[in-house]
C-alpha cells in the first residue's frame, strides 16, 4: 500500500515508517484524504509535513525538504526556487494514476539524480564558502588586519588577493568535478532516453486505443 | 522496502541527528502516541487543502480555541537554518562535517530527554514553524506548475538558442558572404544565413542541456529555460535536432556541400569539444576561438565555393577577436568559475590569459594589413582601422598591466562594439571586382 521509499530520501522513508505506524488505520479513510487524491500522494504529503516538523532540528539544509505540496487538481510536476545551498530548483514530481513501469523507473531516476545533484552541489557550495572564509581570515591575519575594517563593515580582500585562493580551489577541487562530470552525462543522457521512451510508449498506447475505439 | 523502519532511519539520517530524530520518533510512538494521534485526528477533520501553512495555522489557532492542551512556552532561539545567512567559518565546519556521509552510525541511545523536554520541543518546533507560516506561504508561492504553456514557447526556445547570439553569429556569416569577390547571389546568401542560423540554435540548444547544474550555480545563466524547467530536456534536444537536420540539409543541398560540412563540423565542436573541454582544460578557449572563426569562413565558402586565402584571413580575424572578447569576459566571472569547476585561463593562468588578449589585439592590426594583400581589401582599409585597432590594443595593454575588473570591463564593452565595426570598414573597403585596378593596370 506504501509506496516504493527512495533510499536515501529522509521524507519517503523516515516519516513514512513513523506515519505507517501512526496512521495505518487513517489509510482507509477516504474521508480524511482530500478529493481524488491517492493513499499514497497523502501519505506523501503527511510525510513531508511531519518531517518538516522536525526539520528545524536538523541543521543541515540538505535535509529540510520544501514543504510545498502541490494542488490536489494538477497532474504535472512542480518546480521550486533555487535551493540556498545547492542553488538547484527541486522538483516535485507527480505519480500518475495508472503510472507504467517505465513511467515509474523514470520518476525515480530523476528523483534520485535530483537527491544526487543536491547533495554534491550543497556541498561544494558549502566548502567552497568555508574554505573562502578561511583563506580570508589566514590572509587578513597574515596583513595584520583585523576581522572587521574601521568602518565597521566585514573585512574582503580585493579580487586579485582572491585570485590566489581561487586558484588552488579549483586544482583541489579537479578531480571530484571530473567524476561529477561523467556521472552527469552518463545520468542526463539516461534521463533523456527514458523520457524519449515514456514519450514514445504513451504515443503507441494512445494510438491502440484509438485503433480499438475505431474496430469497436 | 521491507526492512525495519529503524534501521532505515539510522541509515538514513547519519551522525547524532540521525540519532537525535530517530530518538524523537521512538519516544513520540511510545510515551505520548495519545497527544500525537488527538493532534493529528484533529488536523484531519479540520483540514481543507494539503498545504502545510494551513495545517500549521490551524493547529496553532485552532488548539488554542479548543482549549487543548497547547501550552503557552516561551519562544526558545530561533532555530535559523545556518546556511540562509552567511555563516562564520566555525559554524561551517560543523555543517560540513554534518553533510559527509558516515557509515551507520551507533545511535546515542543513552540520549535521555525527559517527556518535558520532549514536549517542549515540539511546540517549540510549532511555534518555531508557525512563524515561518509567513516564509512557506512565500516559497510556496515561487513553486512553478511545469507545464508548457504554447504561448511561452517561442521565448523559451529563443532563449534555449540564445537566439541573440545566434544573431551575431548569422552576422559574421553575412559579413563573410559579402566579402567574398563574385556577384552577390540575394537566394544563396538568405539560404545560407538561414541554414547557419538553425545550425547555431542547435548547438547553443545542445550545450545548455548538457550544462544545466552548471548553469544553475552561476549568476549570469541562472535564468536559462532549462534550469527554470520551462521546458524538459527531451523538448530542448528535440528542438536542436529539429534544427540542426533542416539547418544542414540547407547549407549542404541548397548552398553547397563544403558549407554543410563546415557547419556539421562547428555544431560537433561545440557541442562535443568546447563545452564538455570547458570543464577538463583551458584549451577550451581557443577551441571555443576556432567556433567563433567558423561562421564567417561558411558564409566565404558559400559565395565562392571554395577555401581560399580570404576564407582563412576571416577566420583568423574572428579567431584573434575572440581572446580579448572572452578573456576580458572571465575575468570578472573567476569566482564563479572557481565554484563551479570549469577550467579558465583567467583562474588558473592569469598572466597568460591577459597575455593572450594583448597578443591577440595586436593581431588584428597584422591581420587587417593582410587583407590588401590577400585581395580582400583594398589599402585603404588598414588604414582606417588602424584607429579602432590602436584603441583596442591600447585597452588590451591596459587590461595586461593592471590586471583589474576596471580594464577588463572596458576592454569587454570595446569588443562589443569594435567587431561589427571592423567588419563595416572592411565591407566598405572590399576590393571591387577586377581586383588589382588601384594598382593602375589597364582595365581591358
Amino acid at each position: 500500500m506504501l509506496p516504493e521509499c527512495r533510499a536515501g530520501s529522509p521524507v519517503c522513508t523516515w516519516s513514512l515508517a513513523s506515519l505507517s505506524r501512526l496512521e495505518s488505520r487513517d489509510l482507509n479513510d477516504r474521508q480524511t484524504c482530500t478529493g481524488d487524491r491517492k493513499a499514497e500522494d497523502y501519505m506523501w504529503s503527511r510525510a513531508n509535513q511531519l518531517f518538516c516538523w522536525a526539520s528545524p532540528l536538523l541543521p543541515c539544509c540538505w535535509c529540510q525538504v520544501s514543504r510545498f505540496c502541490p494542488p490536489r487538481k494538477s497532474c504535472y510536476d512542480w518546480i521550486g526556487p533555487p535551493d540556498k545551498c545547492s542553488n538547484l530548483r527541486p522538483v516535485h514530481f507527480y505519480i500518475p494514476e495508472n503510472e507504467s513501469p517505465l513511467e515509474q523507473k523514470l520518476r525515480e531516476l530523476r528523483q534520485e539524480t535530483q537527491e544526487w545533484n543536491q547533495q554534491f552541489w550543497a556541498n561544494q557550495n558549502l566548502t567552497f564558502r568555508k574554505e573562502k572564509e578561511e583563506f580570508i581570515h589566514s590572509r587578513l591575519k597574515a596583513k595584520g588586519l583585523g576581522l572587521r575594517a574601521e568602518s565597521g563593515q566585514k573585512a574582503t580582500l580585493n579580487a586579485e588577493e582572491m585570485a590566489d585562493f581561487y586558484k588552488e580551489f579549483l586544482s583541489k577541487n579537479f578531480q571530484k568535478h571530473m567524476y561529477y562530470n561523467r556521472d552527469w552525462y552518463k545520468r542526463n543522457f539516461a534521463i533523456t532516453y527514458f523520457m524519449g521512451k515514456v514519450a514514445l510508449e504513451k504515443i503507441w498506447n494512445k494510438l491502440r486505443l484509438k485503433q480499438k475505439k475505431t474496430i469497436n | 522496502m521491507a526492512a525495519s523502519p529503524h534501521t532505515l532511519s539510522s541509515r538514513l539520517l547519519t551522525g547524532w541527528v540521525g540519532g537525535c530524530v530517530w530518538y524523537l520518533e521512538r519516544r513520540a510512538m511510545q510515551e505520548s502516541p495519545h497527544k500525537f494521534m488527538h493532534l493529528f485526528r484533529n488536523i484531519n477533520k479540520q483540514w481543507i487543502t494539503f498545504q502545510h501553512f494551513n495545517f500549521l495555522k490551524r493547529m496553532y489557532v485552532t488548539q488554542l480555541n479548543r482549549s487543548l492542551n497547547q501550552q503557552v512556552k516561551p519562544k526558545p532561539e530561533p532555530v535559523t537554518s545556518p546556511f540562509l545567512e552567511k555563516i562564520s567559518s566555525g559554524q561551517a565546519k560543523a555543517e560540513v562535517h554534518e553533510l559527509r556521509p558516515i557509515s551507520p552510525p551507533s545511535l546515542p541511545l543513552s540520549r535521555k530527554a525527559n517527556e518535558k523536554e520532549l514536549i517542549e520541543l515540539e511546540s517549540a518546533s510549532v511555534i518555531e514553524a508557525s512563524i515561518d507560516v509567513g516564509n512557506a506561504t512565500k516559497e510556496e508561492k515561487q513553486w512553478k506548475e511545469m507545464k508548457l504553456h504554447v504561448d511561452d514557447l517561442p521565448g523559451i526556445l529563443a532563449r534555449l538558442s540564445k537566439i541573440k547570439l545566434t544573431a551575431l553569429v548569422v552576422s559574421t556569416t553575412s559579413a563573410g558572404f559579402a566579402l567574398a569577390p563574385g556577384p552577390f547571389d540575394w537566394p544563396c546568401f538568405l539560404l545560407t544565413l538561414l541554414g547557419t542560423g538553425l545550425a547555431s540554435c542547435a548547438a547553443n540548444s545542445i550545450n545548455q542541456f548538457f550544462e544545466v547544474p552548471f548553469d544553475s550555480n552561476m549568476n549570469r545563466t541562472k535564468n536559462r529555460p532549462l534550469v527554470r524547467g520551462q521546458i524538459s530536456p527531451l523538448l530542448a534536444v528535440s528542438f536542436a535536432t529539429c534544427c540542426a537536420l533542416p539547418g544542414v540539409a540547407l547549407l549542404t543541398w541548397g548552398v553547397n556541400p563544403l558549407t554543410g560540412a563546415l557547419g556539421v563540423f562547428n555544431i560537433f565542436l561545440y557541442t562535443c569539444c568546447y563545452t564538455p573541454l570547458k570543464r577538463i582544460s583551458i584549451a577550451n578557449t581557443w577551441v571555443g576561438a576556432v567556433v567563433g572563426a567558423i561562421p564567417p569562413v561558411m558564409g566565404w565558402t558559400a559565395a565562392t565555393g571554395c577555401l581560399d586565402a580570404g576564407a582563412f584571413l576571416l577566420g583568423g580575424i574572428l579567431y584573434s577577436w575572440q581572446f580579448p572578447h572572452f578573456n576580458a569576459l572571465s575575468w570578472g566571472l573567476r569566482e564563479d568559475y572557481s565554484r563551479g569547476g570549469y577550467c579558465m585561463m583567467s583562474v588558473t593562468h592569469p598572466a597568460l590569459c591577459r597575455r593572450v588578449a594583448l597578443r591577440h589585439c595586436l593581431a588584428l592590426i597584422g591581420l587587417s594589413t593582410a587583407a590588401p594583400i590577400l585581395d580582400v581589401t583594398t589599402w585603404t582599409f588598414p588604414v582606417i582601422s588602424l584607429p579602432i585597432n590602436l584603441y583596442i590594443s591600447y585597452l588590451g595593454f591596459r587590461f595586461y598591466r593592471d590586471a583589474d575588473r576596471k580594464s577588463s570591463r572596458k576592454l569587454f564593452f570595446c569588443s562589443l562594439w569594435h567587431l561589427p565595426l571592423f567588419l563595416l570598414l572592411m565591407l566598405t573597403c572590399k576590393q571591387p571586382p577586377g581586383g588589382g585596378s588601384d594598382k593602375g593596370e589597364p582595365q581591358s
